[in-house]
């Protein structure tokens, strides 16, 4: 109990679900062969990561905030410009998280103090434009993050995929950089969603609750929400940023698509909201979920979109195309806000979600 | 408390004039370090007429926040929408389109954008019953709500358009500028000044003139209020949000003619502007709205021409330093 800071699953099916998603994670080099099991096995890591830092704004503090991805490519282009500039060496490495982690709580606390200094309703809309001018500089300033292609860079030796470790075995499993890499992210990832879960159970996290249900009477009680609220959001930076870094070093590459757009925003408003927000399990069930369905959802809809062209239906194949699951995942998210609130986890601790989690204001 | 008698007439509320101040003082400004007179009067021409077509699309979402207290984050999508449907009709006439007479060309554009705002009203009268109207008083959840419906609708238009850009060329009659002098004016902004005008002069007189505006304006001020007199603000509302949504199809076809192109990510690009825009303005007021849209426009048109590289962020700067000044926007609706 303690590693989960008192804060268990609740429920026995969830707790379940937890333990299947995380040792199949675990085992995932030996369970399912191929570099795309994986691929996605290390993004659901890194995304459980980001989407439960974003929990913290959103779900314990009930601020909007549209700026995360912003944090999350700070860490991405951070670790890719060192790694790029300075070649593959774990001084590179380093000076990487040294730069990037401190920028975006910088960042951060400028967008908090400033927006939490005007009206609430403002944190939403400012981290949108802020955001999105962020995009515009990244793209534009190529020299330093080379523009639309982003840049890809090496590993140091260690986590290459050329270097074996261990030889193939009785077992007959080879271990090698790539593997070393994805427990890398495996164990950092977890580690951060611990200390987040942390966080969130402190007094710090109970203040930040108060402020979520009613941020005059926290005020009232005595407590600075500015500064809680301004520390949350620092908090969540570096946390988006170091999943951030985990991304790069996992894709050897930082660019625009990767860790930038304003759809991978989107993406993580969707994982924690069907997870289930103010909850932080919510992020690993969300992430799971989503990127499961975001890898092999799309070539089934592929077969349902060809299927319906033959058939001869019309206007089906167009709204089946695999380009077009977001729409499908657009309306889910309506229902799943509309209907159950407090997403898979919430579902499942209270069965019929009677307490809605992460009211307004 | 002063004492009034009663044959006085009631104390004038004071104007605030510093808002509409800024935006003469920052054009006249300008005219030292821009240099040329001609080149200046472009550029200004050019910002009123991009800041009339972005407070069109962005009268609907202050006067819907002001009213209910509703952030429609989903404001985008009728704008795409409008555009769209535009296109619907200004494809089969595109003979019409190029013919170079300026009443065949408005015989088409005029139908076109009347269709754009009956669809995109009637998409918001969807949008409010079902997105809305479930998580009124909910900030939160309308965020998610509608930027969920953003997300939903760019996908079908996707969907039923196709991902590629759709060329959208200006009428022959609207190409080109007039010259005066060494000054070279285009027709099309001088079109898209004269409707935007017109709209806020419309918009101003409903609110100001009559029984409706007088309405909205009380319900803007005290909800509860005009309640309790026994008028139903939900319809009054639903009104005001349909109108707010068919005016920003009507932006989104001046827009894409304005780019002579649409396509659906443009609801993206401009729900940021259109934010900045409401922000500057203050949320729920018509006349900060109208201000800011002019105010962004100029700092894009002229910090586009004297430090292009600045033009990336300087709306943000600008939001920044009108926050700076004034915390809740240019003219701050005093409920909230």
């Amino acid at each position: 109990m303690m590693i989960l800071s008192g804060d268990p699953p609740r429920s026995r099916v969830l707790t379940l679900v937890l333990v299947v998603i995380i040792l199949a994670l675990a085992a995932t080099p030996f369970l399912f062969p191929g570099a795309k099991a994986l691929n996605v096995a290390a993004k659901i890591c890194i995304f459980a990561t980001l989407v439960a830092s974003y929990d913290l704004l959103l779900g314990y503090t009930g601020s909007v905030s549209f700026a995360h991805t912003m944090f999350y490519g700070i860490g991405s282009y951070a670790i890719a410009i060192a790694l790029y500039g300075m070649g593959p060496n774990w001084a590179a490495v380093a000076t990487g998280i040294v730069a990037g982690l401190p920028l975006a709580a910088l960042l951060a606390l400028a967008i908090g103090l400033f927006s939490l200094r005007v009206a609430a309703i403002f944190f939403a809309m400012i981290t949108l434009a802020v955001a999105s001018a962020f995009q515009v500089l990244a793209s534009q300033l190529s020299w330093l993050t080379g523009g639309e292609d982003g840049r890809s860079f090496q590993l140091p030796e260690l986590l290459r995929p050329g270097t074996v470790l261990i030889s193939k075995n009785l077992f007959g499993f080879e271990i090698n950089g790539r593997i070393l890499t994805f427990y890398l992210v495996f164990a950092i990832s977890g580690l951060m969603i611990l200390a987040l879960l942390r966080v969130v159970n402190s007094p710090f996290g109970r203040v930040l609750q108060a402020i979520r249900e009613n941020r005059f009477r926290a005020e009232a009680l005595g407590f600075r929400t500015v500064f809680h609220l301004t520390y949350a959001n620092c908090l969540a930076a570096l946390v988006a940023a170091s999943a951030g870094i985990l991304n790069a070093l996992w894709l050897r590459y930082a660019g625009p698509d990767t860790s930038l757009s304003f759809s991978i925003m989107l993406d993580i408003l969707l994982m924690v909201v069907i997870g289930g927000m103010g909850t932080i399990y919510g992020a690993i069930i969300g992430a799971t979920i989503f990127i499961l369905a975001q890898n092999y959802l799309q070539s089934l809809m592929g077969v349902a979109s060809k299927a319906a062209d033959e058939a001869g239906l019309p206007l089906l194949p167009g709204l089946l195309h695999p380009d077009r699951w977001l729409l499908w995942l657009g309306l889910l998210f309506i229902a799943s806000v509309y209907f159950f609130p407090t997403g898979v986890v919430g579902r499942l601790r209270h069965g019929g979600g009677k307490k809605p989690a992460g009211a307004s204001h | 408390m002063t004492d009034l008698a009663a044959t006085d007439p009631l104390p004038k509320p004071k104007r605030d004039l510093a808002p509409i101040l800024l935006p003469v003082a920052l054009a006249l400004l300008m005219i030292p370090l821009i240099g040329s007179t001609s080149s200046w009067l472009t550029l200004t021409v050019a910002s009123l007429a991009m800041g009339m077509m972005i407070f069109i699309m962005a009268s609907g979402l202050t006067l819907v926040f002001g009213l209910m207290d509703v952030l429609n984050f989903g404001h985008g999508a009728f704008i795409a929408v409008g555009a769209y449907v535009a296109t619907l009709v200004l494809a089969p006439f595109a003979a019409s389109i190029q013919a170079d007479s300026l009443l065949t060309n408005l015989a088409v554009l005029a139908p076109a954008a009347l269709l754009s705002m009956a669809v995109s009203g009637a998409l918001g009268l969807v949008v409010e019953r079902v997105l809305i109207l479930p998580v009124y008083g909910q900030h939160l959840k309308q965020i998610l709500m509608t930027t969920g419906g953003l997300i939903v609708a760019e996908q079908t238009l996707y969907a039923l358009w196709g991902p590629q850009i759709i060329p959208m060329p200006l009428p022959a009659s609207l190409r080109g500028s007039f010259i005066i002098g060494d000054v070279a004016i285009a027709k099309y902004r001088v079109l898209a000044m004269l409707i935007g005008l017109g709209v806020f002069i419309a918009i101003q007189l409903v609110l100001n003139r009559t029984k409706l505006g007088l309405l909205i304006r009380a319900g803007v001020e005290n909800r509860e209020m005009v309640e309790a007199l026994g008028y139903r603000i939900r319809r009054l509302f639903l009104g005001v949000f349909m109108t707010g949504s068919a005016l920003a199809g009507l932006g989104g076809v001046m827009w894409a003619l304005y780019r002579e192109q649409v396509h659906a990510s443009m609801s993206d690009d401009l729900t940021v502007l259109i934010f900045i825009v409401v922000i500057i303005g203050g949320l729920g007021s018509i006349g900060g709205c109208f201000i800011g849209a002019i105010l962004v426009a100029m700092v894009a048109n002229y910090g586009g021409f004297l430090v292009p590289k600045l033009a990336l962020v300087s709306n943000i700067l600008l939001m920044v330093a009108i926050l700076m000044w004034r915390p809740r926007g240019l003219y701050a609706v005093t409920s909230r």
